[in-house]
Order: structure tokens, then C-alpha cells, then sequence
């Protein structure tokens, strides 16, 4: 194979980085594995039993020598380490301009779901050059979102949203594995990644994506829905609240009654819908209800995602009528 | 002429030695003898691998094709948990520990038993009473939730006999426990006068840091995997997000023991490969402190990395730094392990038996496991290679590769002593050969497998893949022949094999100066120690070898010598 490389094709700026350390480290290892080899059967070769080579001056101690195997292994580890713990920062460090994707894995598929409300099964089309954010989380058990083109590898959680992202540099379709045992048709929980010009993709997605579309709704404008449904604003859209307001929310930190402090994270929100009582904000009463079971994952994304939307200055949506709302617009 | 010049003023007569002391099945199965205990151990070790070896068998047949040859997904899926479950937990661990250790340590340190003879058959009767259970649960109704037993999955979703596997893992892990503290009472009480720590055979040091790990560590997953049991029994919150429980948490307590458990499973391997580098090389090992404490090095240290098996588990950035820098701290001491080995070897006069061929593969196959290991401490690489073949590949280096080929070539070191008799030795090297080859053959493929992105645990595989399980698939069928061809040979030497005697390879150590087979005592007199370890001749003159197909050479070494200095 004239073509033949050890890694996949390469197809995100993560990989472009994360390669020549494999190489780097490729070749470390070969010098490890040449040395050791060769001075095992040379030895074995040249001092066999009935050899004429001399053995004047055998040892069988030398603390120089000791260090100075201890400490090149060491060191060269150490270099290893902080130029690979640089990577994972980069890897783990989503860049602010990400667009978000939504992804949900259950027993064996994955589902994704585009921020205008498109929604696809086991592909994934997006714009190449962009960085894209994954926000994913389980229906059931844990699953692992891996795209070897692109080097990453997230295990998706139940109960907790993990993320992951990528910049892809090349158009292209590459494929989706869940890199994590989950059950019986594990093997088949695979799919494909489309990426496409930015144009390309912004006509599909105005398309409507492909047939599996359920809702002309984007995600916050869904979100919107259930927390009108639900009656959310009864207590967090009022001044003097009953609860914390969601407006600028996201990304904060609270402070608990217990004294500890938490980021508002998606996680910290679907906790604090599902499980209110856990993490009560300082100078509030647990009084919300649970609303496990009565929201579904993808509802609960929707829910965040409209929570998220909130920011002071816009249109406020909250409160949905400015005659119920004393204090409405002065926040 | 095989007249034995061991026992004093017991000439001519058959001499009395652990083997035909009692001739009852209750000899046996009542036995606290540590020797007469290695043997049962052996056996029903040798069970489990061919148990285990079955089901890879399986599994690399069907990984013959993209879409699967013979198996439904579920049956797959319980072939590649009953390998992993059954060669983890029913041979690995307690391979060399239970049966060359339980055999050797009381010799190796001139005692007559271990600490607590009752314990150690206890700890014989746990493990058969946990692998039964385990290994009828498995043939009966299967598992299906791999070795690593992830929840929620294991605990919630899975339709198998994952209760009953967990408490056969349980009972065997007490078993793994009694061992471990077996060994340590006896290595700090029970050392013969005069022989001090530093005197103390490598195989002694490493058993003696196994030991530590096991001890700290087996309770740690016995507790783990009974959780799972009570969650999935009586639903009670401890893993599962749904009751309030955290998934991660289960893989942090999982790896806590897990990982340290590879050191258990390699950790007497590089024992038994010093043992035979310096006898076969003839002089004392290169760096006997760097090897000792490097030992105790890597249990302290193993017990330090487990996160880095999470890396893409959600665990924090920050937690996972600081795992991914001790992992490459920990690779250190066993790259100390490997130079001193090799120098070992520099100026010493190397003798060609079958066990020194298995030692040098062990070298051979241990570094190229040990540093691809590092491609799984580096976070970055990890990102990509986490679960996928080349993760399969590098832990069956060091596992098979190491740890199996120092169990391999520490039976033919001292199968003479176990048993009186020699295998048959160009057969063994032919063996030997084929292990290495059909090894590589099998597992090399496999790197490059996983780079490119084939995902462990899949029963179905993208096409582009096949080649390279076909080669490995292949290969699995040489390495079984290199694992069926002793088994054979090891039995026909029982009978047909040439008497031994007491020190064949006439190396140092106390337990090359009882008779082969020993005594049930194992010493006709407490020996008092007043030289190093390893004392080997300084010149070839005065270290004359015998030829190992002349019987009477292998006799002339009569027992209760003390080494020539």
C-alpha cells in the first residue's frame, strides 16, 4: 500500500496537532525497543557459554550508571507529558464561537440535534472550519462518541451532560463509532459525519436536514414552549422572586446554602430540574418539584437551551404578558 | 545409576518426598502442604486457561469476518466477557503467585511451610468454590457485560448472570487476600538465621510487593462489584444516575483495584525473570537493590495512576494531569527493571535452555507492551486511542507476553524441582519459538488495528479491517500451539522424563539444595545462610555444566550444598 499511514486520515485541527506527537513518541519508542534488542542478542551472542570474550572487570553494581537509565527515561517521559497535557488542554477547551450540536446516545443509536431543531440518527452534518461543539448525554447507559478522523473520543454519560469538540479541515464523510461497551448491538452503534462547506450547510440545514425533522421549532423557541407549559415563570420570572431568575444565568456561580459553590452548567441546570432539592441556592427554600420523568432528554436540551438564550438587554421573553409582571422589564 | 546420594544412609531405598507421602484423594485435598497446595492450584489454574483460551479461540474465529462467521451478537459478547473474566480473574492474578510461589517462597527462604498452612488451603478451596460458581454461571446463562463490569450497565440493563459472576469474583478474591497475607507473615517471620532482606532471592522481593497490592487492593473491588450486586438486586442507589448514584464513581473504585491488579499479574513475572536471567548468565544480577526496590516502587506507584483509564470518562481535566504524569513515573521503575536485566547479561556466560529463551522473550515482549503503554498515559494519544485495539494489543503484551511468558518459562525452570523429572528440552525451545512467533503474529496486528481506529468489543467491523484480523486471527492459531505442545510434553515427562536431581541447572538459591522433589519439609536441616544471593562462580572452569540429556551428569549434584565459592 503506497498510501499506507499508521493513523487514520486527518481531518480536524486536533489532529493535526495530536500527530506529531504519536510520531514523535513512535519514534522514542523505537530507539527503547532497537537499543534493548540489540543489546540483548549481542550479549547473548557474544558472551555464550565457552565464548573467548573476556569477562574481566564484570560488575554487578554501578549507581552512576543506575541514575543515569533512571533519569533519561524520566526525563524524556516528563517532556511527553507537558507536550500532551498542552494538547488535552487545547482538546478540552472548547472555543467560544462554537456552535452547539446536541447529541444523545441510547441502546443503539445516536441522536443529534442542530440548534435551529433539525434532527438526525446516527449522521452528523457540519460545517467544515467552524469549531463545533458536542453536548451530549445518555438516555440509558454509557455510551462513547468517537470519530477517529478527528482523534476524540468522549464517553456520553447518563444523568450528566459531557462535551467534546472539533474543527473540521476537510470536507468529507467520516465515520462515527461508540467507542464505549453499551450492550448487545454495541458493534452497531456507528454512523457518519458529514462535513461540508459552510455554505453547503447552511443550505441543509435550511432545508430542513434530512426527513427525520419533527419540528419547524429551533431549540430555545421549543425550550420557550415547555417552560410556558410548565408554568417555569410562576416563580422564576417574578421580582422579589421566589426563585433565582434565569436571565444571565448560565455561566455563573451560585451559592448554596451549604455554603458551597457551583457553576451553572448544563449539568447543574438538568440537576436542578430533575433533583431541585440537592443544590438549593443560598437565600431560597427547596420548594420547586421534581420533574423527573415528566421531561425527556431531548425536552430537557430544549429546556437548557432556552435558559441559556436568556440574557439581559434582549427582547426578554419572561414574563410571557408584561400586565402579570410588576417589575417586568426593570431587570 | 540412579541411585540418590541425597538422604543420607538412605541409599538404595525409595526415598520418601511430598509427592509420595500420601497416595489418598485426601492427601491431597486435606494437604497443608504449601508444595502439595502449589499443584492443586496448578491444575485447576491450567483448567481456567483453557477455559479462557477456548472463548478467544471463539472470539478470534468469528473476528475472521466483518459480519461475524457462527455467533449471535449477545453469544459474542459473552465469549469476550468470559475470556476477560476468566483469564483475569480465574488464571492471571493467581498464576505464579498461587503456584510458584506458594511452591518456592518456604524454599526460596529455607522455611518449612508457609505462615499459616491452613489459611493456604483455604485459600485453594475459596478459589475453587468462586470459579466454579463463576465459570457455571458463565457456561450455564453467560455475562455479558465484559471483565470490567461498567455500570449502568452491568448493574441495571444487562439480562445475564451478572450476580452470581460477581460473587464468584468475590469468593476468588478472598482467596487472592489469604495469599497475599500468607506471603507476607511468612517473608518477614520465616526467613531461614543468617538470611537477611538483602540476601533475599528478586522472585522473594517481588512476591513480597505483589503481596502488599493484593492486600491493599482486592478488598477494594470485592466491595466494588458487591455493590453492584445490591444495586441490581434491590435497587438501591449507589451507581445508577436514575437512583441518584454516579456511573464515574464505580470506574474510579473499578481501576483503583484494577490497575494495581496489573501489577499483581506482573509483578512475580519479573520476579521469575530474574531468577532466570542471573542463572542462566551465571553471575549476580546487575543492580540488586535497583531491582528489589524498584518492585516496591511500582506497587507504591501502581496504586497512584488509576484515573488514566478515564481520561474520556467526564473525569476532571485537572485530576486527569495529575494521573497521566505518575503514569509516567510509574513506567520508570520497570525501565530500570529491563537495563538491569540486559546488563546482567553483559560479561556473563549465557547458557541456551529453554527457560532463558522464555526470559529473553518476556524482555522482547515487555518493552514494546511497556512502552506502548506510554501512548495511554499521554492524554492526547489517549483521546484517540482510549478503547480501541491498540489498547487489546498493549495490555496482551504485557499480559500474555509478559506475564504468561514468565509463568511459561518459570514451569520449565522449575519443573525439575516440582516434579524430579526434565522436559524433554529441544521440544521446549521448539515451544518457546512458536509462543514468540505465533505472539507477535498475533497481537502486532493488532496495534496497528487500533490506530487506525477499530473499536474493542465490536462483534461487527468495517471491512477495511479484515485483513488485520485475519493475521491475527492466524496467529492465535500458532500461539495455541505453542501452549498445547508443553502441556503434552510436561505430562509425558512425568513418567518418561530423566531424573533430575536436586539442582540441574546448578543454580544458587535455597531451594536448588533439597532433593528434587523436596521432602514435606522441605529440609532435612534449617540451612543457615552465610553467603549473598546468586553466589556463581567467578570463572567458567569452576562452574562445569551438565548435559542436560545425561542423566547421570544432572545427579552428580548431591543436596545440602552450600554454593561453591
Amino acid at each position: 500500500m503506497p498510501d499506507f499511514t499508521l493513523l487514520p486520515e486527518q481531518a480536524s485541527t486536533f489532529a493535526e496537532k495530536m500527530d506529531p506527537l504519536f510520531y514523535v513518541m513512535v519514534l522514542l519508542s523505537l530507539f527503547f525497543i532497537v537499543l534493548v534488542f540489540t543489546l540483548v542478542i549481542f550479549f547473548a551472542v557474544r558472551y555464550r557459554r565457552g565464548s573467548k570474550a573476556s569477562r574481566r572487570g564484570a560488575s554487578s553494581h554501578n549507581v552512576k550508571l543506575e541514575i543515569v537509565w533512571t533519569a533519561i527515561p524520566l526525563i524524556l517521559g516528563l517532556v511527553v507529558f507537558f507536550w500532551s497535557a498542552k494538547l488535552f488542554g487545547y482538546v478540552r477547551t472548547v472555543p467560544e464561537d462554537a456552535v452547539e450540536i446536541f447529541v444523545i446516545g441510547k441502546q443503539w443509536m445516536w441522536h443529534m440535534q442542530h440548534p435551529n431543531g433539525v434532527r438526525e440518527n446516527n449522521e452528523l452534518h457540519v460545517p467544515a472550519g467552524r469549531p463545533i461543539k458536542l453536548v451530549m448525554i445518555s438516555q440509558d447507559v454509557i455510551h462513547d462518541l468517537y470519530v477517529p478522523a478527528f482523534r476524540i473520543h468522549q464517553d456520553v454519560l447518563p444523568g450528566k451532560y459531557t462535551y467534546a469538540w472539533f474543527e473540521a479541515t476537510k470536507t468529507g464523510k467520516y465515520r462515527i463509532y461508540c467507542g464505549q461497551y453499551c450492550g448487545t448491538q454495541h458493534s452497531e452503534m456507528t454512523g457518519f459525519v458529514y462535513v461540508m462547506e459552510p455554505a453547503e450547510y447552511q443550505a441543509w440545514l435550511a432545508s430542513g436536514g434530512d426527513k427525520t425533522r419533527m419540528t419547524q421549532l429551533t431549540m430555545d423557541e421549543a425550550g420557550q414552549q415547555i417552560y410556558d407549559r410548565l408554568q417555569c415563570g410562576s416563580c422564576h420570572g417574578f421580582a422579589p422572586a421566589r426563585a433565582p431568575s434565569l436571565i444571565d444565568l448560565y455561566g455563573t456561580k451560585a451559592k448554596l446554602v451549604d455554603g458551597r459553590t457551583v457553576t451553572v452548567d448544563e449539568t447543574y441546570i438538568r440537576e436542578s430540574i430533575v433533583a431541585p432539592d440537592l443544590k438549593i441556592v443560598e437565600g431560597y427554600q427547596a420548594i420547586m418539584p421534581s420533574y423527573k420523568n415528566q421531561l425527556s432528554e431531548d425536552q430537557l436540551l430544549q429546556l437548557i437551551a432556552f435558559i441559556k438564550s436568556l440574557r439581559s438587554g434582549m427582547q426578554a421573553p419572561i414574563p410571557k404578558k408584561e400586565a402579570d409582571s410588576p417589575a417586568g422589564g426593570a431587570r | 545409576m540412579s541411585v540418590q546420594t541425597a538422604t543420607p544412609g538412605a541409599t538404595e531405598q525409595p526415598r520418601t518426598h511430598y509427592l509420595n507421602a500420601g497416595h489418598t484423594i485426601a492427601s491431597w485435598l486435606l494437604t497443608t502442604d504449601h508444595k502439595r497446595i502449589a499443584i492443586l492450584y496448578m491444575i485447576s489454574i491450567t483448567i481456567a486457561f483453557f477455559i479462557g483460551g477456548a472463548a478467544a479461540a471463539m472470539i478470534r474465529i468469528e473476528l475472521t469476518s466483518p459480519t461475524g462467521v457462527m455467533l449471535e451478537h449477545e453469544t459474542y459478547n459473552k465469549m469476550f466477557s468470559m475470556h476477560g473474566i476468566v483469564m483475569i480473574f480465574l488464571f492471571l492474578i493467581p498464576s505464579i503467585p498461587a503456584v510458584l510461589g506458594n511452591f518456592l517462597i518456604p524454599m526460596m527462604i529455607g522455611a518449612k511451610d508457609l505462615a499459616f498452612p491452613r489459611l493456604n488451603l483455604l485459600s485453594w478451596y475459596l478459589y475453587m468454590a468462586g470459579s466454579i460458581l463463576a465459570v457455571v454461571a458463565m457456561i450455564t446463562g453467560g455475562v455479558d457485560t465484559g471483565w470490567t463490569f461498567y455500570v449502568p450497565y452491568s448493574s441495571v440493563y444487562a439480562n445475564s448472570n451478572v450476580v452470581l459472576v460477581i460473587c464468584g469474583a468475590f469468593i476468588v478474591g478472598f482467596s487472592s487476600i489469604a495469599t497475599g497475607i500468607n506471603f507476607i507473615a511468612t517473608i518477614h517471620k520465616m526467613r531461614a538465621p543468617g538470611l537477611t532482606w538483602f540476601r533475599l532471592p528478586l522472585f522473594v522481593w517481588a512476591h513480597y510487593a505483589t503481596s502488599i497490592i493484593i492486600v491493599l487492593g482486592t478488598p477494594v473491588v470485592a466491595i466494588t462489584l458487591a455493590l453492584v450486586a445490591v444495586e441490581r438486586l434491590f435497587h438501591i442507589g449507589v451507581f445508577d444516575p436514575a437512583q441518584g448514584g454516579d456511573p464515574v464513581l464505580f470506574q474510579h473504585l473499578f481501576w483503583f483495584y484494577s490497575h494495581p491488579a496489573v501489577y499483581i499479574m506482573i509483578l512475580p513475572s519479573m520476579g521469575v525473570v530474574s531468577e532466570m536471567i542471573t542463572c542462566f548468565s551465571r553471575r549476580k544480577p546487575f543492580g540488586y537493590n535497583f531491582i528489589a526496590f524498584s518492585s516496591l516502587a511500582i506497587a507504591v506507584f501502581g496504586f497512584l495512576v488509576w484515573g488514566h483509564h478515564m481520561f474520556v470518562s467526564g473525569q476532571s481535566v485537572y485530576l486527569g494531569i495529575v494521573f497521566s504524569v505518575l503514569s509516567f513515573v510509574v513506567a520508570v521503575p520497570s525501565a530500570v527493571k529491563t537495563f538491569n536485566w540486559t546488563a546482567t547479561m553483559y560479561k556473563g556466560r549465557i547458557w541456551f535452555t529453554a527457560p532463558m529463551l522464555y526470559a529473553l522473550g518476556f524482555i522482547g515482549l515487555f518493552t514494546i507492551g511497556g512502552l506502548t503503554g506510554l501512548f495511554l498515559a499521554a492524554m492526547a494519544t489517549d483521546v484517540h486511542l482510549h478503547d480501541t485495539y491498540f489498547v487489546i494489543a498493549h495490555f496482551h503484551y504485557i499480559m500474555v507476553g509478559g506475564a504468561i511468558m514468565g509463568y511459561m518459562g518459570g514451569l520449565h525452570f522449575w519443573w525439575p524441582k516440582m516434579t524430579g523429572r526434565m522436559y524433554p528440552e529441544s521440544w521446549a525451545k521448539l515451544a518457546a519459538g512458536i509462543t514468540f512467533l505465533g505472539y507477535n503474529l498475533t497481537f502486532f496486528p493488532q496495534f496497528i488495528m487500533g490506530l487506525q481506529g477499530m473499536t474493542r468489543r465490536y462483534h461487527y467491523y468495517p471491512e477495511e479491517f479484515q485483513a488485520l484480523n485475519v493475521l491475527s486471527s492466524a496467529g492465535a492459531s500458532i500461539l495455541a500451539v505453542g501452549y498445547i505442545i508443553p502441556l503434552a510434553y510436561f505430562l509425558w515427562s512425568l513418567w518418561y522424563g530423566k531424573k533430575a536431581g536436586p539442582n540441574p541447572w546448578r543454580a544458587a538459591g535455597l531451594e536448588w539444595m533439597t532433593d528434587s522433589p523436596p521432602i514435606t519439609y522441605n529440609f532435612e536441616k534449617t540451612p543457615i545462610v552465610t553467603w549473598e544471593a546468586y553466589e556463581y562462580p567467578e570463572n567458567e572452569e569452576d562452574d562445569p555444566l551438565p548435559d542436560l540429556d545425561d542423566e547421570d551428569q544432572l545427579l552428580a549434584v548431591g543436596s545440602g550444598e552450600a554454593p561453591k565459592r
